[in-house]
Formats: C-alpha cells, structure tokens, sequence
C-alpha cells in the first residue's frame, strides 16, 4: 500500500510537470493556431541554463529562475513570435509545422554545441528534504511542483475567465481580424500567447530537471514533456482544465505502467518500454480522441504548383543523369573524404534521395505530413540485414514489402488524422521506434547490423563503382515512378484530396483508400532505400535511422521543395555533405534554412529563378488573372479527362 | 487617443454642433494576389450621411469596406477619412480613433460569452463595462436574457445584434457595414435598418454595404452603384432604386 502511495505521490508530481507544459502549450495554440513542437527542447535549454547558473555557476536559485523564465524565456517567446511565426500567416497548414520542428533541432543543436554531451551534469532539487506522511516519504520538491502546476493553473483560469485580456487572448484564436475591429492588436496577444508559453515550457524544464537521475540529457529533456503533448491533445487544444486533468493522469499512468507492469515483461524490454510510452500515449490520444477543428491559418488559396515533368522529358532528364553518374564513378573512383569514399557518399545521396521522393509523393502531392519515414528506412535496413543472411535480393524484396504493409498499418487508425493530428501522430510513431525498437539490444545492437552487397548472378556488385550505379539506377526508378503517379489518375486524385477532402468524398472517391494507399507507397520506397542503405554503408546502427536525424532531413527537404523531384535529390546532397563537414551543425542549418524559407510552399526551388533552370524547358503560359495551380476537375478524378492541371 | 479629424465643411449653414469627418476614397486599387477587384475607386461619404454601396455579388463592395477599414492594403489610390490618410494604420489604431466596421457574416465571437463579446467593446476607449452592458440591453433585452450564452449559440438576428451593439456602445464616428441583413429574416433587418437610422441621427457617417436594396435605401441619405470593381453610378437613394431596377432587371 505504502508503495502504490508513493508511486502516486510520484507520477501526480510528474503530471503536474508535463500539466505546466501542456498548459503552455494549449495557451500557444489557442492564441495563435501554432502547435509549438518546439515546447520540449525550450524546456530543455532553460533546464541546461538553470544547470548552468545554480550548479555551475551558484547563483541562487530565485535569481536564476527570474532570469530563465522572466527575462530568458519571455524574451525569446516574443521574439520568435514576432521574427518567426508572424511571417507565417497565410502559408500552408505544415509550415508551422515544419518551422517548429526548425527551432527544435536549432535549440537541440545549439544546446549540443554549448554543452558537451557526454559530461555529466545532474541538477539538485530547488529545496531539499523531505517529510513523511501516512507512511510514505513526500520530497519537499514534489510538493513544489504539484503546488506550482496548481498555481499555474488557476492563475490561468482566472486570466482567461475573468479579465478583459483573457477574453481578447480566447477570441484572436477565432476571428484576429474581428479582434483588430475591436480596438486590439491581434498580433500582441499572439505574442502574449508565446510569451506564456515559453514561460510555462522552461518551467516545467526547470521543475522536472531534477527527477533525471542520471543527468540531464539533451535529447531526453527534449522529449521529456511529449506526455505533456498527449495532454494537450486530450485537452482539444483549447481547454486548459481538462488538459491539467489529463497531464496528471498520463503521470499516473506511465509511473504506474512502470513500476506494476514492466517489472513483469522481459528485462531487455524494459528501457524500450519505458522511453517508448510518451509516445505511445500521445499515438493513442490522437487516434482515439476526435480531432478539433484546425484553425486554418489565412484563407484558402490556391498556389503556383511546381510543373511536373512529362514522361519524355523525365526519361531524357533520367538518361542525363545515369550518364552523369556514369562519369562521376569513372572520374571520382577510388576518391576519398574523411575516410569515406566519395562513391560510397554518392550511394547515400541516391538512397537517401529515394526517401525524399517518398516525401514528395506523400507530403509534396497528397499533402499528408509524414516525420516518420527514417523509422521505415531503419525497418527496411533491419529487415535487409536479418533476411536470407543479408546483402539479398530476397531481403530486398522483404524489406520493401513489409514497409508497404507497416506503412499501411499505420495509415488505417492514422486515416482521419491531417496536418497537425498527422504530423504529431507521424512524430510519436517515428520516437517510439527509435527509442523503443531501434535501442533494443536485438535489433542493431552495440555494433550495428552488417549488410552485404547484393548478390546478382552473372553480375558482380562488390565494387565501390557498381554499387554507386546500381543505387543510382534505383534512385532514377523511383523518381520516374513518383512523377508517373503524379501524372497519372491516382496523382490527380492525390492532388484533389491534398486540396479538399470533402470536395474529394463528394466526388464519390474513397479518401480512406487513398490515403492507406499513398502510405504504403510512400513506406514502401522508404524501406526499400532503408535496405540499399544498408547495402552501401555495410554496417547500419540505431544512430543512422535516428528520431532527429529523421525531423532534420524532412526539413531539408522541405527547404529545397518538397514537391519536386529535384528538392529530394538536392536535400540528399545537403545533409549528406553537411554531415560530412560539420555532423553537429547540421540540425542548426536545417533549422535557420526553414526559418529563411518561411511560408514560400515550394521551397528553394519553388522561387523564381530556380523554377525552369533548363533551356529547352518551356514555361508554360499562364492566364493573367485567375487561378493557377493545381487545379483539379472533377471529371478528370473519375478517369474521363487528362487532367486540367498545370 | 486623437479623434479623426472633423471636418467642419458640408453642413448646412449655422449647424453649431460639430460634424462627423467625411470618407474620401481617391482612385483606390486592391489586388488578391495577382487579381485585380478594384480598379481605381472614387467616392466620397459626405460627413453625417449614410451611403449605400449597392451592387451584384463580386463587385468588390465588401473589399472596398475592408480597405476603407484598413483591413486590407490598397495597391493604388488612397483612402481620406477626415482629412487624415488610412495608409497603412493598423485597423485597431482607426478603431481607437472612431472608426467602427462591422464585417460580412456575422461579427461576434462566437465562442465567448455575450457578456465577455461585450466586455471586449471597451478596448475602444472610455467605456465601462457597465455602460457597455446597460446600453445593449436596454435596446436589446433579449440579448440581457442571454448573456450567459456563448455567442455562438445565439440565432442569427441574436448575433447581428450583438455584432451592432458594438456600434451602438462605442458611438463611432465613422460606421462600416457590411451585409447587415445577410441571412435574417426581413423583420429582424427592418429593425436593425431603424437602428442604423437612429444611430445615424446622432451623428455619424455611415457607408453600408447591402444587396437588399429596398431596406438599405430606406435609411440612406445617397447611394452609389458599383460594378465590376468600379463605380458606375451615383446619385440620391431614389435615382439609384431605379437604377438598380435597371441593374438587376436588365
């Protein structure tokens, strides 16, 4: 008894930490429609500040926390609201998704270059000692926290429910103009709005710093208050008393799962579990939970849509390219970089190429957000390692296949999920891999999965130069097949359900299907490069198929397009060349990219003079008024008409 | 808070309290991105009247209010109110001033309380709360009935009553509206018509915006045409009742 009181006194103290942050996150959101992804790492570096002047530095702690939460973190909420996200107004659902996802990874990369990783630093309780009441011991901290998540609140309460502000602050979430109408500036009580939730986000860092006893750790910080997401979602996005309630109750939940159930499961399972159950609560809450109506940020707008290359002029451009690479492995054999042959960091461009085309496809033409795909890379890695001995054709074929069917698997719960919902659900399932699959000793282990080179009779593969353009061959199939689709009835379908998936069930067209379909697709090509990854590198491991590699590269390529063949390519190219020349910095340029790319949909590419690079292109005529873009007719989603795009 | 400026010329001779300023809009243009709506508005709300703004759907009437209101940036021309430029003063700022526009649909909040939807009316300036509420109730009781509601629950007309009041407690003295009767019932628009009358006689200069046009030419002082983005015509509320026979018989 006196233990189950005890794990409850803990996992009330943990919600009330997570409560904060959900807290500051709902408060975010209903002021300014923008989930901030980046809620957990503000907490984590105000947790690494506090570290900084209390233990390092013994500063005394009120000072410390007026300077990280009312100087620090009030400070840089207004700024990035108004540097970052008031430019966003008008641009398309994902790109506050992506420009938080963009902060993330420049906090967490910038947090990586101002304190080493592997030092330890542990943070003290802010007061010390502890009292005993029926029988169990209660820390002076844990009180603290549930006391200070309880102040939050209902200072919240009353801010929101009973002052002028607190309506002005509930009412710009509906109508900003409405609320310039009436006498306020709607971007203030944006800015209010992320001024509260950095405050609350560095908070809960601060509070639950301490509960990490082994240390604080970039990573774990980072993705420590994610249960606090699942809150919010519980919490419909908008109400502050329910996520509160939810917060505590996922605290509960995962310190009782951790302390009844996991004692009962194999040992070697136990870690995976554990860093696993955040995002399994938030996979569950999103799934199971009705979605809230999103608040569309602007007004429907239809866009310039990036030409898609005819079946001709693919076939030349591809011919073009295997003859490219044809030279460069005459010419760059045997070249070396870092130790690397530069062969060997072609063949990870041409794979990691075929993940991004899986984005286009996905992403860039059904507009369905997917932050998951280095999870099917590392499946597909996975399963070329474990099939027929590695390095097969076999494993080939089994890797793709199975990734199309998980890949379906997760479509089918995830099918009424968009945008935000998707991105979010995407994000959890792309964690909880990493930590709860990928970690586990039996799947890479400590010194990876090795992987042979293919074996194809008559044909020999063990070369640096042949298995450079055997990938290259690959890369060119996928990216014929994604701009085949595009060009077929089922891409006009995707466009149309990226566009209006109502319009698109009205039509008689079965969104469920579709989208389950894409997803297999999408999963399908990402285990296949996940598999010839594999066979490049020799030896794969967690590390490559990473939670925050795998956000960076579908930053990348969101910054080059992500509705274009080429943007795939040359975000390959980049993050490849970046981890060659500078592995730390690589988050902090994917984030600064996205940030510099703002709301322009189509990314580097998408401006204008990059748009038709190549002479013999030519630019299509436009209509001088009316609309341009992707425009679908109905009639050409049934099959009649060719298409009326472009 | 400065007030626009008043603008003490159009009045009758010997009129000794001081005129509401006049709306001047000179050559205006907007865009929605690369479509052109307006193609060079001119029009002037002389101070005190009330204008209707007829014409078929697509005209840019709407657009031109949210303009005027600084909702939106012009490409071209510009926009007097008094004698000062809307340029690109921030619609809160022309709020504060005195300037008060009611948008299309339905310009409440829907998930806040009438009470709290009126509570927010004092961002103009110089209001309490009870002055807000007292005076919205005393002309609307029905809303005093509601005002635990969320606004979002009220019917139609409840909510174009709570969207005018804002009008009616801020006393502003330039009025924008835009479709008043947009989706009411004829009698609920004839009694929000008589309001926009009898604020209208307490001095300010209203320009409405309607497609009914019977109802809004029943409280206008002049009205003008427009079409295609341009004005075609305009004159006294009767010349343009037949001219808009003319217009939408044609």
């Amino acid at each position: 008894m006196s233990n189950f009181l005890q794990y409850t006194i803990f996992g009330i103290m943990l919600g009330a930490g997570y409560a904060i942050a959900a807290t500051g996150l709902v408060v975010t959101y209903t002021t300014s429609g923008v989930f901030n992804f980046a809620q957990g790492a503000v907490g984590m570096i105000a947790a690494f500040c506090y570290w900084e002047l209390v233990s390092a530095h013994h500063v005394p702690v009120l000072l410390a926390l007026v300077i990280i939460l009312v100087i620090g973190a009030a400070v840089a909420g207004a700024l990035v609201e108004r540097v970052l996200m008031r430019r966003l107004h008008g641009a398309s659902a994902e790109r506050p998704v992506m420009v938080t996802l963009g902060l993330m990874v420049i906090l967490t990369g910038a947090a990586t270059l101002i304190w080493n990783p592997t030092t330890e630093r542990s943070v003290d309780n802010m007061v010390s000692g502890q009292f005993r009441l029926v029988g169990i011991n209660i820390q002076y901290q844990e009180v603290l926290i549930i006391g200070v998540a309880l102040a939050v609140a209902f200072a919240l309460r009353a801010l929101f429910y009973s002052t002028r502000t607190g309506y002005a602050l509930r009412a710009v979430v509906d109508d900003p103009e409405l609320v310039a109408m009436s006498g306020v500036s709607p971007n203030r009580m944006s800015q209010y709005g992320w001024i509260l939730g950095f405050m609350m986000a560095a908070l809960a860092g601060v509070l639950l710093a301490p509960t990490q006893t082994t240390g604080i750790q970039i990573p774990a910080m980072t993705l420590l208050v994610v249960s606090g997401y699942a809150a919010a979602i519980v919490g419909r996005l908008k109400n502050i008393s329910v996520t509160f309630a939810a917060a505590i109750g996922i605290g509960l939940a995962e310190n009782y799962v951790i302390n009844y159930v996991l004692p009962h499961l194999p040992e070697n399972l136990v870690p995976d579990v554990t860093y696993a159950l955040p995002m399994v609560f938030l996979f569950i809450a999103l799934v199971t939970l009705p979605s809230v109506r999103l608040r569309a940020v602007g007004r429907l707008t239809t866009m310039r849509a990036p030409r898609v290359a005819g079946g001709k002029e693919s076939l030349i451009a591809g011919g073009v390219f295997l003859a490219l690479a044809v030279v460069a492995a005459i010419v760059f054999n045997n070249t070396d970089v870092k130790g690397t042959t530069l062969l060997t960091l072609g063949g990870m461009v041409m794979t990691l190429g075929i993940v991004g085309l899986s984005l286009v496809l996905l992403t860039g033409y059904s507009g369905q957000v997917s932050l998951c795909q280095f999870s099917f890379m590392g499946i597909g890695a996975f399963i070329m390692g474990k099939v027929a001995g590695g390095g097969s054709v076999l494993g080939l074929l089994a890797a793709t296949a199975i990734c199309a069917g998980v890949g379906a698997l997760i479509a089918l719960p995830t099918v009424r999920l968009r945008d935000l919902y998707l991105a979010l659900a995407t994000f959890a399932f792309a964690d909880a891999v990493a930590t709860g699959f990928f970690n586990d000793g039996h799947v890479f282990g400590v010194g990876g999965v090795t992987i042979g080179r293919i074996l194809l009779p008559g044909l020999s593969l063990s070369g640096d130069r042949a298995e450079f353009l055997m990938v290259t061959v690959f890369f060119v199939l996928a990216a014929w097949m994604v701009l085949a689709i595009r060009r077929s009835l089922f891409g006009r379908r995707l466009v149309a359900l990226n566009d209006s998936p109502a319009a698109y069930a009205t039509v008689g067209l079965n969104i469920g299907f579709t989208k389950v379909a894409v997803f297999a697709i999408a999963a399908a090509m990402a285990g296949l490069a996940g598999a010839l990854y594999g066979t490049v590198q020799g030896v794969v491991g967690t590390t490559d198929f990473d939670f925050f590699p795998g956000i960076i590269f579908v930053l990348f390529v969101t910054i080059w397009s992500i509705r274009t063949v080429s943007g795939a390519f040359l975000a390959a190219v980049s993050y490849v060349a970046l981890n060659q020349i500078w592995p730390n910095g690589v988050g902090l340029f994917a984030g600064v990219g996205i940030i510099l790319i703002g709301r322009a949909a189509s990314g580097v590419l998408g401006i204008e003079p990059f748009q038709f690079p190549l002479p013999w292109v030519r630019r299509p005529t436009s209509p001088a008024v009316g609309p341009a873009g992707d425009l679908v007719a109905p009639s050409a989603l049934i099959g009649g008409e060719t298409s009326a795009a472009s | 808070m400065t007030d626009l400026a008043q603008v003490p010329a159009g009045g009758p001779a010997g009129d000794t309290h001081q005129l509401p300023p006049s709306v001047a809009i000179k050559g205006v243009r907007a865009a929605y991105g690369r479509i052109e709506v307006l193609h060079g508005v001119d029009l002037v709300v002389p101070p005190g009247s009330v204008f209707a703004l007829l014409g078929p759907n697509g005209a840019g009437k709407s657009t031109l209010l949210k303009v005027v209101s600084g909702r939106m940036r012009s490409t071209g021309g510009e926009v007097l109110i008094g004698d000062r430029p809307v340029g690109k003063t921030p619609t809160e700022k022309l709020v504060k001033s005195g300037l008060c526009a009611i948008p299309e649909g339905r310009g409440i909040f829907p998930n806040l309380t009438v009470r709290e939807n009126l509570r927010i009316w004092t961002y103009r300036g110089g209001l309490t709360v009870k002055d807000v509420e007292d005076k919205t109730f005393d002309t609307f009781p029905r809303l005093k009935e509601r005002r635990r509601q969320m606004a979002g629950t009220l019917s139609g007309g409840e909510q174009q009553m709570l969207a005018i009041s804002r009008a009616l407690v801020t006393e502003p003295q330039v009025l924008l509206l835009d479709e008043l009767s947009m989706g009411l019932a004829p009698l609920i628009v004839a009694e929000l018509y008589e309001l926009v009358g009898t604020l209208a006689s307490q001095g300010m200069t209203v320009l409405l915006v309607e497609q009914f046009v019977t109802t809004a030419l029943a409280v206008a002082t002049r009205a003008a045409i427009m079409v295609h983005g341009r004005i075609q015509q305009e004159g006294s509320p009767k010349a343009m009742a037949d001219a808009a026979k003319q217009l939408y018989l044609a």
